[in-house]
């Protein structure tokens, strides 16, 4: 017997899986980087670290996302790119993104947010004027993007809490992995 | 470059409306943010005590701002000064927001004066958690009584929280127990109050 179901849209698996309060989660990720901004006291060691982090979550949550989206293989970059921002971003954390500025081979676009939940009550202090406080979600893209076979560069373009009027991840695609059988034919 | 020495006039964010708390995000994502911050602090640390030390600190800047939060906007800045009001407030409105749901239990112990249990069945961060036998008696929840104490500590009832696992007969997964200990002073506010 063959699934009938396509895959399914961004609000049908948001509404069908458990939720948490968006604050509890905002005020966690404060203290992770309030801790890490004691640990290691140089912004750019944090903005790394975050990086870390947020790839160590998207090798996993790449699975989840797949097995819940029921999204078959995606025929470009093009249709990637709006799986995360339309389905991705919203399943977990609830809001829509959009997708633009799109450059003419179709390997480079940027995703857009106007509502983060990370950044509620936040602001930067002069001190850390160099901190891209939501790096976690580039890690996070990029982590989820390597399992599927495409090696990505995400970087932040605008950010809100360094003035801009909304927060914009630049996406890049570097080149696309072929899969490997792991085993020798002659083994 | 983006950002480079550009520091802009925003808007102050304390003059931005407040949400009403009704925003969510996926567990799953609350659980994967989580399980990191577990992770990181494990690379840090050398003993159990001080990770547990290190989940409760961070829990405590979660449990100050979430005082400062609920009191604002659930209680209209009346602020507890009874020590059974906190613990219900702690119970109740403090779990009911972050965790969706009231605790358990709220119970006085029997042993001491001064030692309050919230009791769950199963703490949501301790959900997609399995401690390894060679950790002994560790508990994630210790984040969750870091928040405790944050709350306890901004409202002005100083106590020593600690999470434990309490094995229940016929259930699988042993029931998490906040251990509230509180102050002195606190004690001796009380009976001043009568």
């Amino acid at each position: 017997m063959s699934r009938a179901s396509g895959p399914r849209s961004g609000d049908a698996i948001f509404a069908s899986v458990e939720r948490v309060n968006a604050e509890l989660f905002t005020l966690t990720y404060g203290a992770i980087v309030r801790q890490l901004l004691t640990d290691l006291e140089e912004v750019e060691e944090v903005n790394k670290q975050l990086d870390q982090m947020g790839y160590n979550i998207g090798i996993r949550l790449i699975d989840e996302f797949l097995a819940k989206s029921n999204v078959s293989r995606c025929v470009d970059f093009k249709e990637t790119a709006e799986m995360i921002a339309k389905v991705g971003f919203k399943m977990f954390l609830g809001v829509t993104a959009s997708v633009t500025n799109w450059d003419a081979d179709g390997t480079c676009c940027s995703i857009v947010l106007e509502d983060n939940p990370l950044v509620d009550f936040v602001e930067l202090p002069d001190t850390c004027q160099g901190l891209y406080y939501c790096n976690i979600l580039s890690g996070v893209i990029r982590g989820a993007l390597e399992m599927v076979s495409m090696k990505t560069e995400v970087t932040w373009t605008r950010d809100m809490l360094r003035g801009d009027d909304a927060f914009e991840l630049q996406v890049k695609l570097l080149k696309q992995v072929p899969e490997e059988y792991p085993y020798k034919e002659d083994d | 470059m983006i950002g480079v020495g550009k520091i802009k006039q925003y808007s102050n964010v304390l003059d931005k409306p407040l949400s009403k708390g009704k925003q969510e995000v996926s567990l799953s994502a609350f659980s994967f943010l989580f399980s990191e911050l577990v992770q990181y602090n494990q690379t840090q640390v050398d003993n159990i005590a001080e990770l547990e030390r290190r989940l409760e600190d961070a829990g405590y800047s979660v449990g100050a701002r979430v005082l400062e939060l609920l009191c604002h906007r659930e209680k209209g800045n009346r602020r507890e000064t009874r020590l059974l009001g906190i613990l219900s407030f702690v119970h109740s409105t403090v779990w009911k927001v972050l965790f969706g749901k009231v605790a358990d239990s709220l119970e006085k112990g029997t042993e001491h004066e001064d030692e309050y249990m919230i009791s769950e069945k199963e703490l949501l961060v301790n959900r997609f958690i399995s401690i390894p036998k060679d950790m002994g008696t560790f508990n994630c929840g210790a984040f969750v009584a870091g928040i405790v104490r944050g709350v306890l500590d901004g409202a002005g009832f100083p106590a020593v929280v600690t999470a434990h696992f309490v094995p229940v007969e016929g259930q699988q997964r042993p029931r998490t127990t906040i251990l509230i200990k509180f102050a002195e002073e606190v004690l001796r506010r009380e009976a001043r109050l009568g």
